[in-house]
Order: C-alpha cells, then sequence, then structure tokens
C-alpha cells in the first residue's frame, strides 16, 4: 500500500494533498506511467450527472394543532403523490410521481411536464410548495385534512435517499421497428434513427473503481451540490457481469444507494426532467473521490473512454421483451465520436447523461479536497463484490389460482 | 437576385388580422426581388397570422422589403428572440442533437458542451418536448 486515507486526509487538512479529475489523470498516467503517476497522487475525482429514477426524498413535515395522522392517509406535494405509510407526518416523496390527473400516455406520447422530480427540485430550489393531505382521524390525531404552502426550510428534515443511482455502466439504445419509440432512454427514431446513451464513460465513479476497492458503505461523495454518503449498495446490484480489460464491466453491473441532507444540496445538480412518453424523473449530480493507495487503484482510474464498452440493445423489442439479444458492443470513444456502426449502418449517437456538468462535478470536489473543505472517509463495510455471486433475479410469475 | 452581396435572414412575422388574409408575401418578390422559403404558417383562432421565412436577397432589397412589410403593420422579430435556449435549465446532455433536423446543435468535441446555433434554426419544436430538462422555449 502507497497510502493509508488517514495519510491522505492529513495532507488534505495541510492543503498539501494532490488531486486530479478522472480525465486528467489519463493524461498523467500515459506520460509518467503508472508507478510514478500513484507516487505523486493522493485522489482522482469522479463525476456523473444523469436521470436517475430510482431517487427520492423523505420527508418530515412538522406537526399541526391539532395534530393530524397524515400516515395511512392520503398526501400531495404540487398534487403529486407522496408515500405515507409512516408515522404521522413522514413521507416519501418518489423521482417518478406524478399527479393524479396527469393524462399520461392516453395520448401518445403524453408530455409528463411535472412529477416528483421537479417537487425534488423546486424544493431545494427553496420555492413554496402546495401540501394537501387527508387523513381518517383518530383519538390522538383528529384533524383530517389541511392544504397549506410549505418549503424546505420549514420542514424537521429533509433527506435525499435514492435507492439505485451511479449505475456502473448502461446499454445503448436503438430502435429497429419503423414507429418512433419514447422509451426513458430518449426518443429513439425508426430504423436505427439514432443510438442513446447514458453513462459519463471514463468519469464515472464506479467506472473508475470496477471492482469497489475504494467506495463502499459510508464513502463521503458529492450528491445534489452538496455532501452525501453511499449508505448501502443499490438495487440491482450484480457486479458478476461479462468485463473486459481491467475487469470494466460491458454491461450494468453495480449500482449505489446514497443518502443526504436535501437542505444543503443545490437545484442546479438536482434537475426534475421529462422524457416525452415516458415519464419524469429527476437528474442526479453525483462525484465521488478515488483515493490512491495502490498502483492498481490508480490504474483503474486511468481507465479511457476507448476501454470501456456498452452493450447495444433494441428498445423496440429485446428490451421490453427481456430478450438477451443484443446487437453489439461500443466503446465510449465511438459513442462520443458522434456514430457508431450497428448492423452495417451509422447511426448518430445522443448521450442523455451531460459529460459537461459531469466534468464540472469532478472539478468541483477536486477544489473541496484541494481547499482542504472536503475529506475522505474510510468504508465501514465493502460493497458485495463478484465473489458475493448476486444473482439478478427477473420476476418469475407463480399465477394465483 | 443579385449575387454579390446577398443576405438570408430567418424572420418571424406577425401579422394582425386586418392583413391575414391579404397577399402580401409575394409582392416581396415581385417589388423587393426577395426570395423568401417558409419555415412555418399559422392563423390563431383570433385570426392573427404567423409566418417563420427565411427571406434572402441583396442587403438593400432586403432593407426595403423589411420597412415595406414594418410599414403595412407586420411586426418582425428575428427568428433567434423567439427560440431560445433556457441556458440555467440546459444540463448539456444532447438528447436534442439527433433529433434537431437542421443539426442546430452541436456538441464541442473537446468540452463535450451542447452549443446551440439559432441561425439554423427552423422553428419546429421538435426539441421542446424531447429536451429532458425542458430548456428549450419557443415564444410564439
Amino acid at each position: 500500500m502507497l497510502r493509508t486515507i488517514a495519510e491522505i486526509n492529513e495532507k488534505i487538512r495541510r492543503g498539501q494533498a494532490v488531486v486530479v479529475t478522472a480525465e486528467e489523470i489519463i493524461g498523467i498516467a500515459d506520460e509518467k506511467g503508472v508507478e510514478r503517476a500513484a507516487r505523486e497522487i493522493d485522489v482522482v475525482t469522479t463525476g456523473t450527472f444523469a436521470p436517475m429514477c430510482s431517487s427520492g426524498a423523505y420527508l418530515n413535515l412538522g406537526h399541526t394543532a391539532p395534530r393530524m395522522k397524515i400516515g395511512g392517509g392520503r398526501a400531495c406535494l404540487n398534487d403529486v403523490p407522496v408515500y405515507t405509510g409512516f408515522a404521522a407526518v413522514d413521507v416519501f416523496l418518489g423521482a417518478t410521481a406524478i399527479p393524479d390527473d396527469d393524462p399520461r400516455n392516453k395520448i401518445r406520447p403524453g408530455h409528463f411536464d411535472y412529477g416528483g422530480g421537479h417537487v425534488i427540485e423546486d424544493l431545494v430550489a427553496g420555492k413554496d410548495v402546495r401540501l394537501e393531505a387527508t387523513g381518517y382521524g383518530t383519538d390522538c390525531y383528529p384533524r383530517k385534512k389541511i392544504e397549506t404552502w410549505i418549503r424546505l426550510e420549514d420542514m424537521n428534515e429533509a433527506t435525499l435517499f435514492n435507492i439505485r443511482n451511479a449505475y456502473q455502466n448502461y446499454n445503448v439504445g436503438v430502435n429497429l421497428s419503423d414507429r418512433t419509440i419514447y422509451t426513458y432512454m430518449g426518443v429513439l427514431k425508426p430504423d436505427l434513427g439514432n443510438a442513446n446513451y447514458s453513462t459519463s464513460g471514463q468519469l464515472s465513479p464506479l467506472l473508475n473503481d470496477p471492482y469497489y476497492k475504494t467506495i463502499g458503505i459510508g464513502t463521503k461523495i458529492f450528491l445534489g451540490g452538496g455532501i452525501g454518503y453511499v449508505a448501502w449498495h443499490g438495487t440491482q446490484h450484480h457486479p458478476d457481469v461479462l468485463r473486459g480489460d481491467s475487469g470494466v464491466p460491458k454491461r450494468g453491473a453495480g449500482t449505489l444507494a446514497v443518502i443526504g441532507d436535501l437542505k444543503q444540496m443545490k437545484a442546479g445538480w438536482l434537475r426534475g426532467v421529462s422524457f416525452i412518453g415516458y415519464g419524469v424523473s429527476l437528474a442526479v449530480g453525483i462525484g465521488i473521490p478515488i483515493p490512491i493507495l495502490s498502483e492498481e487503484i490508480l490504474h483503474y482510474t486511468a481507465v479511457k473512454d476507448e476501454e470501456i464498452f456498452a452493450p447495444v440493445l433494441d428498445y423496440s423489442e429485446a428490451y421490453p421483451q427481456r430478450k438477451p439479444d443484443i446487437l453489439g458492443e461500443v466503446s465510449y470513444a465511438q459513442l462520443k465520436s458522434g456514430k457508431i456502426e450497428v448492423l452495417g449502418k451509422d447511426v448518430p449517437t445522443a448521450s442523455l447523461s451531460g459529460y459537461y456538468k459531469a466534468l464540472e462535478i469532478a472539478n468541483i470536489l477536486k477544489e473541496w479536497i484541494g481547499r482542504g473543505e472536503f475529506l475522505l472517509t474510510e468504508p465501514v463495510a465493502p460493497l458485495p463484490g463478484v465473489e458475493a455471486g448476486i444473482e439478478f433475479k427477473p420476476l418469475r410469475e407463480r399465477p394465483i389460482e | 437576385m443579385r449575387e454579390d452581396i446577398a443576405i438570408s435572414r430567418r424572420v418571424v412575422l406577425h401579422f394582425p388580422p386586418s392583413l391575414a388574409d391579404k397577399p402580401i408575401m409575394c409582392r416581396l418578390a415581385k417589388d423587393f426581388d426577395l426570395e423568401f422559403n417558409i419555415l412555418k404558417a399559422s392563423i390563431t383562432p383570433k385570426e392573427e397570422g404567423l409566418l417563420v421565412v427565411e427571406l434572402s436577397g441583396a442587403a438593400e432589397d432586403y432593407e426595403n422589403g423589411t420597412r415595406y412589410l414594418s410599414g403595412v403593420g407586420i411586426v418582425i422579430q428575428p427568428l433567434s428572440q423567439d427560440v431560445i435556449r433556457n441556458e440555467t435549465r440546459c444540463t448539456h446532455c444532447g438528447a436534442c442533437v439527433v433529433l434537431c433536423p437542421p443539426g442546430a446543435f452541436v456538441i464541442d468535441p473537446v468540452t463535450r458542451r451542447v452549443e446551440f446555433d439559432d441561425s439554423k434554426c427552423i422553428a419546429c419544436g421538435v426539441c421542446v418536448p424531447a429536451c429532458p430538462p425542458r430548456a428549450m422555449e419557443i415564444c410564439f
């Protein structure tokens, strides 16, 4: 081991830590070699900014007088329903929730202009939102109805808790059918009209730590413009997939559950997004520092777009029908060139993940560490790795007789 | 059309109800030697007309032609004033790049920033609902 996290933190406190982004490290490792780069560099910062649907926030609204049990009742914020199956005034606001009267896909494609992701953005922006709730009334909680404005600062706790973020690699979506389709991978034009992808590639946190050697439970991160932590592995965490050189997954693999105080986050890094014909979501900004504890870890962080491959999937048939067929593999360097070849045809590419913003996040995190404001944490437990043998199970239906 | 000092501008013309049924555009060709390419045309329920056109011709003819349009009561705005990207909402993801028919969105290969070239925009509106953070606005 070259250094410990405690030693890196000591350097951060003294303002002497050498911090570079996951983009900068590529050139440095090429020029100096992994061994020398690993001796000189203490931390590599990563970043990603993309729609992440399994995001949400739990909120404690505070008690009214007389008291009201919203728990088990119904509640909406700006008409967006929140989950109330907790105690009296705790609710959970999910990123993809939409108002009951949203027409959805009744006339395709639906527009999905406003939903849970937008409420989160509005709360973080300090805006008033309309709380409407009904309860059934009890002896200890007699009140049955409330309509009031509320804002983030009025709440006791407002905690962003995203149960699956920062997917380690993802599909490239295309459309083989003869009609436009509207997906969570964006608008896919017919007959291979475009190919959409959604990771920040060489900047992406888990693509820079493919075997979760430094990122674990308790890792302190940039989350939504503020500070957050890795809470657990995310849902669908599935490390045991096809991997290429240096162990970089060639399919969607690891995921993170992350948590942080919404009150110190910033609206620019939590952005409500609408996918025409699909629904709403929340674009989340995440940045994770990787301590260079060994040459091996530095080698992982020097991964470049040319070395990261993603599978191309047909979202008109293979994906919806859960067929395993892929149409090929392409590198992020090819994807970023503006076109890829699929079935012998040149297909223009577009991203749903903002690399420009991801780089901004990696740079902000680099500045925070450089200024001595952000210390690294030792994970309290590792994320399950390949050896855990986690199986990604489909839902096997058992008909109810 | 004289080739030497040709200019080409994309403009939005707002017709008051009194002019919506009058032959106006043909006079640009006949009297002012201007070419026009209609990108979009509509009449509102109140019978106001809206025409998005590309006007091409000699600089002097363009001046005279647009002066004529203003004179008869048509409000002229550059198209770039009416199709706007909300810079704070744009996340530079690039979802728009492959959908825009005239290719008005371009990704800078180095910074990966998405640049919007409003001079290429034809105000078709495809980008508006397709932009996930809804950063594109058409104001007419």
